[in-house]
């Protein structure tokens, strides 16, 4: 007996652009449907592919990541998988029960309670009246919203009907779980709470398909990666190279190289002679913003903030003041240079943007505020873009 | 690991390939889907029902008030002459009042199936579960709403002066086929009513025509051509049908209605077939 749980053969999936033309494609696909043909395997005016020729396997207790851009056919690749739709071409073969947490609370109904809701939702997903009385105490606690559970599920958050739904989806247990990035909703705490769920799943033998943007959990929980990219696959066995791939579609079109330069001075000061050292850092270097100012008044104790933030995780990212560092900065009157250091960034193998912000004594006053764009190139034998810490200095 | 190697794994394949070509498994899995939704089609149809009832103050007010305001009406116009329907042979307002209950119970199963799968759009388009469910708790809604036609009917009976006979129970059976024959028609309607919204309009307009070359609120005509309205409308057996057998314990036009039953159920299943066939080509075309 085999272990292989999905296995996809050259699957395509065609999509079309324009709604007319989509509806009355599908009028005729459901008239050669019913004749018993097959729709036309090649592409008609407006349609492209939206998915093409993707082959994998999955096996039990497995994890393949899938990644890639907004568009790349990612959830149409799931909905074929969960046979919601059917593939143009290639084939299929799915072994054992199926979840997929795509739509969490799909079926729920605003003006039921949540009770209510959990059996109804328990119902959609296939799972047995029964089997959800046993479980439902676990599935309240693990939902985190005991208070509410009488309470009609419109007065619920986003947040919470995501959090009862992930609990009703989890707790009957797959054989192969579809996760789309469904998560990221709820909050902090939830998050690694579904996160230790579905490492348990995998434990207990569950092949799990995993989307996410997210690379660190991509890292964390994928054993092999399927890069997806306008509809065309890839695969890596290595984890790691399939992630730095993924940052690679955005290295080479995701960085701008205009400096923003959105505040330079006001009546009473002028920053001019602005320079960036460097804009494509290698592992060691510090990033400089070396700048000459002219002031007519002193300006005492100002505030400079710095912020580094990545272009592709809007999770990532380190914001201080000068203030945090137990420095006092001043800027007397008269011609002065100044610069700006941050040495140590950890980013590795990645595209972000440096804020630089000064601000007058308790922040009354915004005197400069320039956003520069930096690459970051990858240090040997590194995985992800991770932050630890940076070390700031201002001379 | 053990205890999944022991267990029998379900299966599925997906291929371009059309499911008519394989008629033996499209049948096995229709039939199976339909069994494996009964659990899923009572959810629904409780989740659907306290909804409906949580946020309204009438209640099942709406589902007889209508029509029998709509008798009323035509009770009123016949008894000061306004139009002349000819003579019926039961007391004209239950005759009036029953064929419009009647007919409101047809009109409602027809527009059952499409509405029912509209608003389940978003969860066809994310979850796999038996299409079949959502059909059957429109069913079970339209059994519901048979019921308390039933007990307004029953009302109408005693209030005129007649008498409720066991013949009620065969009728009831009758009713069922009109229900079908709705949802039948309903169901067909529905993989087009889907895509474009025109088919929407074409029924709300179309019932309104249908009521009146439908023998509701007058007697079948007997005469060329009129008496094809009796003949060629498939409601007219089944809605005459349950009438005569409720009141009079007989029904006239035996051929007819018992082709119209025959219709029915090739029509439902029919039906079935192509809502399970077109449904992911419409999932397709719908947003995700």
């Amino acid at each position: 007996m085999s272990d292989v749980l999905v296995a996809a053969e050259g699957v395509h999936k065609k999509f079309c652009r324009s709604l007319k033309r989509s509806l009355w494609y599908g009028m005729r696909d459901m008239g050669a449907e019913l004749l018993g043909l097959c729709g036309p395997p090649e592409l008609r005016k407006d349609e492209f592919w939206a998915v093409q020729g993707v082959s994998f396997e999955l096996r039990r207790g497995s994890t393949l990541g899938l990644i890639g851009h907004n568009g790349a056919g990612k959830t149409t690749l799931l909905r074929m998988l969960n046979g919601l739709i059917k593939p143009d071409r290639g084939r299929i073969n799915v072994r054992g029960r199926m979840q997929a947490l795509i739509a969490l609370g799909a079926g729920f109904n605003p003006l039921l309670t949540g009770r209510e809701n959990i059996y109804v939702n328990a119902a959609v997903l296939g799972i047995p009246k029964a089997e959800v009385d046993r479980r439902f105490d676990d599935i309240v606690e693990f939902s985190g919203i005991n208070d509410f559970i009488d309470a009609p599920v419109q007065s619920y958050s986003s947040g919470m009907t995501v959090r009862l739904g992930f609990a009703v989806a989890a707790h009957m247990n797959p054989d192969i779980l579809l996760v789309d990035e469904v998560l990221a909703v709820g909050d902090y705490g939830f998050q690694s709470k579904c996160y230790n769920k579905i490492g348990e799943l995998k434990h207990n033998g569950t092949g799990i398909i995993l989307v996410s943007h997210n690379m660190h959990t991509i890292s964390t929980f994928a054993d092999r990666v399927m890069l997806l990219s306008k509809g065309r696959s890839t695969l890596f066995d290595y984890v790691p190279d399939g992630v730095r791939a993924y940052t690679n579609l955005f290295a080479a079109t995701g960085m701008s190289d205009d400096i923003e330069k959105i505040l330079s001075g006001n009546g009473s000061i002028t920053f001019y002679d602005v320079q960036v050292a460097k804009r494509v850092l290698n592992p060691a270097d510090s990033f400089s913003l070396s700048m000459w100012y002219e002031a007519t008044t002193d300006y005492r104790d100002v505030d400079i903030d710095t912020l580094i933030y990545s272009s592709t995780d809007p999770w990532l990212y380190f914001q201080s003041t000068n203030k945090a560092y137990r420095r006092t900065v001043d800027l007397p009157e008269g011609r002065h240079r100044m610069q700006v250091t941050i040495k140590d960034i950890p980013l590795n193998n990645a595209t972000a943007k440096i804020v630089v912000t000064i601000w007058t004594k308790n922040r009354t006053e915004k005197l400069f505020w320039w956003r520069i764009p930096v690459v970051f190139r990858a240090a040997d034998y590194s995985t992800g873009n991770n932050f630890l810490q940076v070390a700031y200095e201002v001379n | 690991m053990d205890a999944y190697d022991e267990r029998e794994l379900p299966s599925a394949v997906y291929t371009p390939e059309s499911q008519m070509r394989t008629p033996g498994r499209l049948i096995r899995s229709m039939w199976k889907d339909l069994k494996g939704s009964r659990e899923l089609a009572w959810r629904l149809f409780v989740r659907d029902l306290s909804a409906r009832y949580r946020q309204s103050l009438l209640g099942v007010f709406w589902s007889f008030v209508p029509p029998v305001i709509t008798g009323l009406v035509f009770i009123i116009l016949h008894s000061k002459r306004i139009v002349n329907f000819g003579s019926t042979d039961i007391p004209y307002p239950v005759f009036a009042m029953v064929g419009t209950l009647l007919w409101q119970l047809f009109t409602e199963s027809l527009n059952a199936p499409l509405s029912t799968v509209k608003a389940a759009a978003p969860i066809l388009a994310k979850i796999n579960f038996p299409r079949e469910a959502l059909i059957v708790s429109a069913f079970y809604q339209m059994l519901f709403s048979l019921s308390i036609k039933v007990v307004v009917i029953i009302g109408v009976l005693l209030v005129f002066g007649m008498k409720v006979t066991p013949w009620l129970i065969p009728s009831l059976l009758i009713m069922i086929a009109l229900i079908l024959l709705g949802m039948g028609i309903g169901l067909l309607l529905t993989p087009v009513g889907m895509l474009y919204s025109d088919i929407a309009s074409i029924l709300a307009v179309g019932i309104q025509f249908w009521f009146f070359i439908t023998p509701v609120v007058y007697p079948a005509p007997t005469t060329f051509p009129y008496s094809l309205i009796a003949f060629l409308n498939p409601v007219s057996p089944l809605l005459t049908g349950a009438r005569d057998v409720m009141t009079k314990g007989a029904i006239t036009h035996t051929a007819s209605f018992l082709a119209v039953t025959w219709l029915t159920v090739v029509l439902v299943v029919g039906a079935w077939v192509v809502y399970r066939v077109t449904l992911p080509i419409i999932v397709e075309r719908m947003s995700s």
